[in-house]
């Protein structure tokens, strides 16, 4: 699957010009508020008509010069913030809206069932809590059986709790559905959590692109992530569960000691840890109350106009990403290439940054 | 409460007008209340003020413009004539266009507000799912504006049954032919003695228009808790 996206478009003082293309598995649109996400999920629905487009996917021309396929006829799927399903309709009714329109989607039951909100078939949509209305309109989605399915924040209204509901709905139907997503973000968790590749938007242009562990390591990212929210994503393999709470995990460069980690043993795992609660040492450091402590290798260094600096790491093939103050950088005589010793808080993986499974190697072709 | 002969051609010619000229207008007011409420196109402010017209003008001269333009001799009444064989003037098929155009504006006011009270983000949804437009006026807008609908049709009926003024320029008081509830009740109230017949007839009135309030409102609320989603 290639969805290959090129417009500009200018919205009163708001000028966009993006272009990027979303693979298979899970490309996120991430930006803050403003940078011209929604704009292009829109585009890429047929719900707005930019100033100058070339989308394609899989080929198929949606929009160029000459062309532009009306909505019903794109065969995307489209989970917008607020489900928007029909009030008028059973749930049942809402699930089935897109096949009286010829939509063959084969799996209804198995969708049902992923999503479960089989006991919700003959409720109306206005006694629905948000979080069962958000995965009925998931299942409303994939039931149009898209070649695409584009997701506008679908968890940005709802409150902890529903969203830690959702999330393994999603882990679940990234691994189980096999229809690519465009996922349109603008929390870094989420976007840890989930995505393969990321397109990083800022003022209406894309301003960084890559695989999702790559982006995220990026120092040079860390301004538009946000200083508190950018950290790098390693992928690690559960070990054993001790009796104290505490899990061992395999990452590249060692093991860590975690708390809260609830995928059974053998999975592997993405671990988010924040760039700002990684602590460097230049010797390996002894009497400290953190358990986790990795050799690392100084790859980039890179001072911002702030106070700070975000310094990448690679330890064993993983990179880390670490934010100390530009003094500290100058104190310890940091650069490039040197070897030292990063530390890691056992409580510096946010609980719903850990996504059961979803990266296990992919099955052995036949 | 015993109608005498004249009493009931009244009533029933009453009746009869409203249901047709709410049957005509209906779907009429329904795309043009769908037109000013979602789309923009030019000329659009005059649409607005012609269906709003009869609403401020005078219905004694709203009556004697159709008459203008709908008797035998204008022209909209010599091609009607001449190519569907239709007469309005003078006859009840005259009052009924009265009526279409005197309870036109009130239908469009409520369908159109409720037109506009419907999500376009819910319209926009259906259209990802695979819905030609006109699927998503059936499917999703109309389901959704009944209620509207309903409240519109109710007003134009009830206006249609109470007609008068252009009524009466346009078609005249012809008794058994557009002698309507109101004409009948003026016509009685012209001679001495008529008014115990005159107050037949206005119970008569009254009856009608309260009943079709009711029915609506019954209406009304079935479809409402159908559309709430509960």
């Amino acid at each position: 699957m290639t969805l290959s996206v090129a417009l500009t478009h200018r919205a009163g003082t708001f000028a966009l010009d993006a272009a990027f293309e979303a693979g298979p598995r899970v490309t996120a649109l991430f930006g803050r508020s403003g940078a011209g996400k929604t704009t292009i999920v829109n585009a890429v629905a047929g719900l707005l008509h930019p100033d100058q487009a070339h989308i394609t996917l899989n080929g198929r021309v949606f929009n160029d010069a000459a062309t532009f396929t009306p909505p019903h006829k794109r065969r995307i799927g489209y989970v917008f913030q607020d489900a928007r399903l029909f009030p008028h309709l059973s749930v049942a009714q809402n699930l089935d809206y897109a096949a009286r329109f010829g939509a063959k989607a084969k799996a209804r039951a198995q969708i049902i069932e992923m999503l479960g909100i089989g006991a919700l078939l003959t409720r109306g949509p206005a006694t629905l809590s948000g979080g069962e209305k958000q995965r009925v309109a998931l299942g409303r989605a994939l039931l149009s059986d898209p070649e695409v399915l584009l997701m506008d924040e679908p968890l940005a209204a709802l409150d902890g709790p529903r969203k830690a509901e959702i999330l393994p709905y999603l882990d679940r139907l990234k691994r189980d559905s096999g229809v690519p997503i465009l996922y349109v973000s603008h929390a870094v968790d989420e976007v840890a959590r989930l995505a393969d590749y990321m397109v990083l938007l800022a003022d209406g242009k894309v301003a960084r692109e890559g695989p999702v562990f790559d982006v995220m390591a990026d120092p040079a990212a860390v301004p538009l992530l946000g200083v508190r929210e950018a950290g790098a994503v390693l992928r690690a393999t559960v070990q054993a569960h001790g009796e104290d709470g505490i899990s061992t995990l395999q990452v590249a460069g060692g093991t860590l000691s975690l708390m809260g980690v609830d995928a059974p043993v053998g999975t592997v795992v993405r671990l988010r840890v924040l760039a700002q609660d990684v602590l460097l040492s230049l010797d390996r450091p002894t009497g400290l109350s953190a358990q986790n402590i990795l050799p690392v290798t100084i790859t980039a260094i890179r001072t911002g106009d702030g106070p700070g600096a975000a310094i990448a790491l690679d330890a064993s093939g993983d990179t880390l990403l670490a934010r100390v103050t530009a003094r500290a950088v100058t104190a310890m005589g940091l650069v490039k290439g040197q070897q030292l010793f990063a530390i890691l808080k056992a409580t510096s993986v946010a609980q719903n940054a850990i996504s059961g499974g979803v990266m296990s190697a992919p099955a052995p072709a036949p | 409460m015993s109608l005498d002969p004249a009493g009931w051609d009244a009533l029933r010619l009453s009746l009869l007008v409203g249901v047709v000229a709410t049957l005509i207008a209906l779907p009429l007011a329904i795309w043009i209340a769908w037109l000013l409420a979602r789309r923009d196109f030019w000329g659009k402010g005059a649409l607005n003020a012609a269906v709003h017209l009869p609403l401020v003008l005078p219905p004694v001269v709203t009556g004697y413009l159709l008459l203008i333009a709908f008797g035998r001799t204008g022209p909209a009444g010599r091609f009607l004539e001449s190519t569907f064989g239709l007469v309005l003037a003078f006859r009840w098929t005259g009052a009924v266009l009265a009526a279409i155009v005197m309870g036109f504006p009130l239908m469009v006011r409520a369908i159109r507000l409720a037109i506009e009270a419907v999500d376009p983000k819910i319209e926009d949804a259906a259209r990802t799912l695979g819905a030609p437009g006109h699927a998503v006026f059936r499917t999703v807008t109309l389901p959704l504006i009944l209620p509207g609908i309903l409240a519109g049709g109710v007003m134009g009926f009830a206006k249609a049954i109470g007609e008068f003024g252009a009524t009466i320029t346009f078609v005249a008081n012809i008794p058994g032919e557009t002698q309507t509830l109101p004409s009948a009740i003026y016509a009685l109230l012209q001679v001495p003695g008529g008014e115990d017949a005159a107050i037949t007839l206005v119970l008569w009135a009254c009856i009608l228009a309260l009943g079709a309030v009711v029915l609506s409102e019954w209406l009304a609320r079935r479809v409402a808790k159908r559309i709430a989603g509960t």
